[in-house]
């Protein structure tokens, strides 16, 4: 176990240097003129490329440019991205929360929903509820998210007018930007609770439920399917046959006997779908305009704004490795049966 | 088991044989394409006819079975045509990404030592984005348009093929036929050509195949992200970003453009739900815990 940690830990440099190589080396793909917002602090720089270009030596061959891309990289400057206004770093920290906020409500829902419809399914084989859920889980990786989002979007907020695009309603991102609101968290709904502002979470409820709704139908399948497998293989064993004996009731055997078992794969699935999350919010943040990390990623893909392009592919790739990593270790803490080498 | 057995047990099973026929269903429509919607321009077929310019989409009606799209597109063409980018798309990256996959795997299993280790790392950095997010990241690179979609879908798809083809060349190795035909003084050409190869590569061809679905759903989405193909060109995801601007409908009408959203996304869906249903069944007929 503590060969493989280490190995995987190990591993984690080679793999970003590896990641920044092949960043850096797509950029070159384009002009230097197109290259420089990488290296700017603030828009006004932007007006002097030229100057930019050799100061920075973008005319250099690809090593000697690389080396000192990823000195400045480790400094934390990822240059001046156009779309967002501001230095990547800052619209870094500026989107991330929101994008949190919304694959944290969906990964709520896709374990809550998950869970109970996979425990559901297998208790009830090829009854109904297992009929409903295997629909469920086949429309879920058949309907692409934007066609699940826009729908959603035409009936809720175009013929019922119950939910919004956008993260919140222009009074509360008034009030936001006033200073009576403290933002503790970035997470609009956690800071409304914090500041005992209650219209706020409300507001940044409905306008979080769509987004959030989607991107959980979307992911759910998987889990769902991957429970009921475990429950059904757990519900088959002696074990469970010796509690039912005993006579216990039935509620007990299913969710404390053998659920407990036939959680172990599902903890790895489920950490890996948060981490494919981060995919999937590229596309529903898009649809809702809900400003996170995905929607800037996206912008900044159509505006050509290359420093925001690379910032956003840079912390995704962070956060993906560091999920899968933790998948894996996980994994490995939940059942001491399992020795990694 | 048996290759043949495999195919006959996908056969065998409901499920799969809907999803046989809608992907049948497909293929015919994409074949009959110039007859079922006849271009205006044989030059250009997947080109969407417009019929005038005004941009409010017009319902489904005589003349326009689907309706029209923004532009007046016309969204039977569209959808039609769409069928055929669907399977250019699809068929092109697998096949593309496939080959590289192959061709990485083998050598990575069959060399072993350090070129086994290399390539196995530059997968690793392949594998450090989520699909999507890598893609985007080369389409900005690349600029947007239908062939740079296809080669970046390309890129990011091949390391997972690596792997799968790297851990069957492994087992496949280690086998006495090889250590025989090794013994016997074959060259590593014919041990990997007439040996390993046919060996390893029926399972990866058929869950490459499967993957075709998930490939045409991200090119899509690319295409919806205003990356993938320009405004006209015959393509489903294209069709729907132009439903974008209508999902509020018109005063006192909430739902008057529904069919910009759901007639093209009724065809993706139903098309990646019939690779789903054979592709689930594939992975039950091979996965041994469940008998």
């Amino acid at each position: 176990m503590a060969k493989f940690i280490l190995r995987r830990l190990l591993l984690l440099p080679l793999v970003a240097f590896g990641v920044t190589v092949l960043l850096f080396g797509l950029t070159q793909l384009l002009a230097p003129e197109m290259r420089a917002s990488l290296y700017a602090k603030d828009p006004r720089q932007l007006d002097a490329v030229e100057e930019i270009i050799r100061e920075h030596g973008l005319r250099d061959p690809l090593p000697k440019q690389y080396a000192r891309w990823a000195a400045q990289v480790m400094r934390g400057e990822l240059g001046y991205s156009e779309t967002a206004k501001m230095p990547v770093m800052q619209a870094i920290k500026t989107y991330m929360p929101a994008t949190m906020e919304l694959a944290v409500s969906a990964m709520l829902g896709v374990l809550f929903f998950g869970l109970w419809l996979g425990t559901s399914s297998a208790v009830h084989k090829n009854k109904w509820q297992d009929q409903l859920s295997r629909v469920v889980a086949v429309t879920g990786y058949s309907l692409p998210i934007f066609v699940l989002g826009l729908l959603l979007l035409m009936v809720f907020y175009g013929k019922l007018g119950w939910f919004a695009p956008g993260r919140c309603s222009f009074a509360t991102d008034s009030l936001i930007h006033s200073g009576e609101f403290k933002s503790y968290t970035g997470l609009l709904t956690l800071d409304a609770l914090l500041n005992l502002n209650f219209s706020v979470f409300l507001d940044a409820l409905r306008h979080l439920a769509l987004p959030a709704a989607t991107l959980c139908y979307g992911s759910m399948a998987l889990l769902l399917r991957v429970t009921r497998s475990s429950m059904l293989e757990e519900l088959g064993k002696d074990y469970v046959r010796t509690a039912r004996a005993k006579g216990l009731d039935e509620k007990t055997v299913v969710n404390v006997h053998a659920r407990r078992n036939a959680l172990i794969p599902v903890i790895t699935v489920a950490t890996l779908q948060f981490v494919r999350l981060l995919g999937g919010v590229v596309i529903t943040e898009t649809i809702f305009a809900f400003p996170g990390i995905g929607r800037w990623g996206v912008l900044c893909a159509q505006q050509l704004d290359i420093a925001g392009v690379l910032g956003f592919a840079l912390v995704t790739s962070l956060l993906f490795v560091l999920g899968n990593l933790l998948a894996d270790l996980l994994y490995a803490a939940a059942d001491p049966r399992i020795r990694l080498g | 088991m048996k290759n043949s057995r495999i195919l006959r047990r996908i056969l065998a099973s409901r499920t799969s044989l809907a999803g046989a026929l809608i992907i049948a269903f497909f293929a015919l429509t994409a074949l009959a394409a110039p007859l079922l919607a006849p271009p205006q321009n044989p030059q250009e077929p997947y080109q969407i006819p417009q019929s005038g310019y005004a941009s409010e989409p017009a319902k489904p009606g005589p003349g326009h079975i689907f309706g029209t799209a923004e532009q007046q597109y016309d969204m039977f063409y569209g959808v039609v045509w769409g069928t055929r980018s669907a399977f250019k798309v699809g068929v092109t990256v697998t096949l593309a990404a496939l080959l590289l996959g192959i061709l990485a795997g083998v050598l990575a299993g069959y060399a072993g030592g350090w070129a086994d280790e290399a390539i196995m790392r530059v997968t690793d950095v392949f594998l450090a984005f989520p699909g999507i997010v890598l893609s985007v990241v080369i389409v900005a690179m690349l600029g947007p348009g239908l062939p740079k979609v296809m080669l970046a879908l390309a890129v990011v798809s091949w390391p997972s093929y690596a792997r799968l083809v790297r851990g069957e060349v492994l087992s496949v190795k280690e086998r006495d036929f090889v250590s025989a035909a090794r013994a016997m003084g074959a060259s590593h050409a014919r041990i990997l050509l007439r040996h390993i190869l046919p060996h390893c590569l029926y399972p990866v061809i058929i869950i490459a195949s499967l993957d075709i679905g998930a490939m045409v759903l991200v090119a899509a989405s690319l295409s919806f992200l205003g990356l993938g193909a320009p405004p006209g060109y015959a393509d489903w995801g294209q069709l729907i970003a132009l439903s974008r601007n209508w999902i509020l409908g018109s005063a006192g009408a909430p739902l008057a453009y529904w069919h910009t959203v759901v007639i093209p996304g009724a065809a993706i869906s139903v098309f990646v739900l019939g690779w789903n249903l054979l592709g689930d069944a594939f992975r039950d007929i091979l996965d041994p815990r469940q008998k």
